[in-house]
């Protein structure tokens, strides 16, 4: 156990830091927020920050795992270097990767299978936030059970005829592009018969219509999918392979929703709220079920951010974390709803006023960040097959007969 | 930056851990619970033999001088095991001792406690859950010390008691030895037959000051760390034995670990312990390393862990079915051991409302 880095690592830092201080100015930290949207609406990045990346691209402070041909910043893996620069950047509210699935996802899938000529079509652009993708997986019958998704490309001449309908679409209303899979060969067996595909959103023949969810915003959409003509080269990898291509991928979003960061920030801003809002005449803190609670959620809380550097150091080390790096999604988002659950109880009847009401305590923001906490619950893979994972891969429990791979 | 173990400290805990595998399987554990005094010597010579009891002796009295986390490793382990004995009791009384300023009492006692020859204990709590510092009633007037300490582990084994002791309304500790006379001990029947409690009454018992109220907070944070290690290693055992038992059972014509409902209960019991393990290295590096700290995730290590041990206890029995519920399967030893580790130096809603206070909340 060694908490502090050594001084080939602050030094590191020391480098970090003075590349910040010059690109990234005083005026630049208070204009921008940072970017800490995990899942919801990406913004399209403006010209200042675009300038930033690439600064930041060129001393190989971001996308360090890509290589510097397809515009990473191409790095030795370390994830320590890793660790210094989230700090540093967060400290100055800088810019660091684009978030959202396609910097996160598909360029991953295009490295690994992508043609040369998709590479250097998309990968840097996707960097830089010039192209914003969505992902286009789930279906009204295919959720947890994505292999038995429905919508089919069928060739016809030079092109696929895709027709079908996409849900809980993000983005998809500001995307230029779409990954999607599709079934290719109706005949195969259901995990043999899909294709990875890419689509751009302006062709014709698509429509996306956004579907409300329940915190009463649109965050989300319907892709409806009509006779659209898509080039015969729009496939990522073989036909018929698709699963496989989208695998690694979706692997990666799990990891990225376990982020403790955001449980800290209202955990945090939850004390603040017991320690203002009042009950039978008291800081709501000072009641002792409420004190109670609110540890319980601490040391919870505590535990997943020790988790993490637990891994992290499993990862410098080159050790195979196995069960350990399978569970911060589970327990995160589990933790993420019991945090903002105990902020209804700390309100007592301000819960009862909606996010927005300006009587409402703190604006409502913790109502609106209980509800949404529903919601991560589900996506990347619903609680209950995170479950079925953590036992199957993590405890070697007997795999489900009825998933066939 | 390692947030990790060294390999030394792998190799320990590996050590440890075979040795407890080796002499340490059921039906010793269940000799030692049928026993009148609740130890093994023989036992307790192998740990020994092991430089256990050097751990927390400073180098200069003949110790190894480790880091609080060795021997909070060695609590897993023995958690894991469901070793019997004074491990605790006595661990407790050689840091109390290290941790206090008596040249003389640091002479005789630690390499006595080093080597396993004597054996230490100490008496903190007092009637009524009272385990504060400012709460603690023990008085010591004309070096003679008058107390009733009610849950006292091992005292009447034990050679020498560490006693917390009222002073300027917190806490000092003051050094007993039984051979000086009139300590007098009851042996309570408890929950935990492996882990044996005394009530003691010290009747005007000679007694030197060791240390003041930092070598009391040293001792309960030392404490709490140790319970939560242990209370990790219980909780992985229970999740080990319904692992193992999920993978032999069958129902309906089928293992049951292939049914969801205790698919989803393996994976939920897992995915909230593995976290944990964390939470207590980090309080045990903290008592070393960060002071600003270690009282605060003492208690929170100790909060935590207890009640994840209860939860695996109780979910690996009901997994168990039937079995589980028989005095002839193991698994109630460690159901019986989560209710000694949580409740003993205070239960987890006090360590909770602590950390809060601790927290500034």
């Amino acid at each position: 156990m060694n908490l502090s880095y050594s001084a080939a690592y602050e030094d590191f830092r020391a480098q970090v830091r003075a590349f910040l201080d010059a690109a990234w100015t005083a005026e630049d930290r208070s204009r921008h927020g940072g970017n800490e949207v995990l899942i919801g609406r990406i913004a399209r990045p403006d010209e200042r920050v675009t300038e930033f990346r690439k600064q930041a691209i060129e001393a190989g402070y971001l996308y360090r795992n890509i290589p510097r041909e397809w515009g990473g910043g191409e790095q030795s893996f370390d994830p320590l270097k890793s660790a210094i620069i989230r700090e540093e950047f967060k400290r100055a509210r800088a810019p660091r990767e684009m978030v959202g699935q396609g910097p996160s996802m598909l360029v991953f899938t295009l490295l690994e299978h992508g043609t040369l000529e998709q590479k250097s079509r998309f990968i840097r652009d996707t960097l830089l936030g010039k192209l914003l993708w969505c992902q286009g997986y789930s279906e009204p019958g295919a959720g947890s059970d994505l292999a038995s998704l429905r919508t089919r490309a069928e060739l016809d001449g030079d092109c696929w005829v895709v027709n079908g309908h996409k849900i809980w679409t993000s983005n998809a209303d500001e995307a230029d592009w779409m990954f999607a899979l599709v079934r290719t060969e109706p005949e195969a067996p259901k995990h043999d018969g899909i294709s990875y595909m890419l689509l751009d959103m302006k062709t014709p023949g698509i429509t996306v219509r956004p579907l409300r969810q329940m915190t009463g915003e649109s965050d989300f959409n319907e892709v409806f999918f009509d006779n659209v003509r898509v080039p015969r080269g729009a496939l990522v990898g073989e036909r018929g392979k698709g699963w496989i291509v989208s695998r690694s991928t979706l692997k990666y979003e799990r990891a990225l929703i376990g982020d403790t960061d955001i449980n800290r920030r209202t955990l945090d801003g939850m004390v603040m709220l017991a320690q203002a809002v009042e009950r039978g005449g008291k800081p709501a803190i000072q009641d002792p079920v409420i004190r109670g609670k609110l540890m319980e959620m601490e040391c919870r809380l505590a535990a997943a951010e020790f988790h993490s550097m637990r891994l992290l150091t499993m990862q410098a080390r080159g050790q195979d974390a196995g069960l350990p790096a399978m569970v911060p999604k589970l327990y995160g988002t589990q933790l993420t709803y019991d945090i903002a659950r105990l902020a209804m109880d700390i309100m007592g009847d301000g819960a009862s006023l909606a996010p927005g009401e300006s009587n409402a305590p703190a604006m409502g923001m913790f109502v609106h960040a209980y509800l949404w906490s529903l919601g991560i619950l589900i996506a990347g893979g619903t609680a209950n097959i995170q479950r079925n994972i953590v036992a199957e891969r993590g405890l070697g429990m007997p795999r489900d007969p009825a998933q066939k791979r | 930056m390692e947030f990790g173990l060294s390999q030394e400290q792998v190799a320990l805990a590996d050590t440890v851990r075979r040795y407890l595998s080796d002499n340490c399987p059921g039906e010793r554990v269940r000799a030692v619970m049928e026993s009148e005094s609740g130890h093994d010597a023989e036992f307790w010579r192998g740990l020994m033999d092991l430089g256990i009891g050097s751990l927390a002796v400073p180098e200069e009295h003949g110790g190894l001088g480790a880091e609080f986390l060795d021997l909070a490793l060695v609590s897993e382990e023995m958690g894991f095991a469901c070793a019997p004995g004074p491990f605790l009791a006595s661990s407790l009384a050689t840091i109390a001792i290290a941790a206090g300023d008596d040249d003389a009492a640091r002479k005789k006692w630690l390499p006595l406690l080093a080597s396993g020859d004597a054996i230490g204990t100490v008496a903190i709590g007092e009637a009524g859950s009272r385990w504060d510092a400012s709460e603690v009633a023990a008085r010591v007037a004309d070096d003679r010390l008058d107390a009733i300490k009610p849950l006292v582990p091992y005292a009447s084994l034990a050679a020498v008691h560490v006693v917390a002791v009222s002073e300027n309304g917190g806490a000092a500790l003051y050094l007993a030895e039984t051979e000086a006379g009139g300590i007098e001990t009851t042996a309570l029947s408890g929950n935990d037959r492996t882990r044996r409690l005394d009530a003691v009454e010290y009747r005007a018992v000679p007694a030197r000051r060791i240390g003041g109220a930092a070598a009391f907070e040293k001792v309960r944070d030392a404490a709490l760390v140790l319970i939560a290690a242990d209370a990790f290693g219980g909780a992985r055992r229970c999740l080990e034995m319904a692992r193992t038992y999920a993978l032999q059972r069958e129902q309906f014509g089928q293992l049951i670990g292939s049914f969801q409902a205790v698919k989803h209960q393996l994976a939920n019991l897992a995915v909230e312990l593995e976290p944990g393990l964390s939470l207590w290295w980090y309080a045990a590096h903290a008592l070393d390393r960060i002071p600003e700290h270690s009282a605060r995730h003492a208690a929170m290590a100790k909060a935590h862990l207890c009640d994840l041990f209860d939860r695996a206890a109780r979910d690996s029995t009901e997994l168990h079915g039937g079995l589980g519920f028989t005095w002839e399967f193991d698994l109630h030893l460690w159901l019986r051991r989560s209710l000694f580790d949580r409740s003993f130096f205070g239960d987890s809603h006090y360590h909770r409302a602590r950390a809060a206070s601790l927290a500034g909340w």
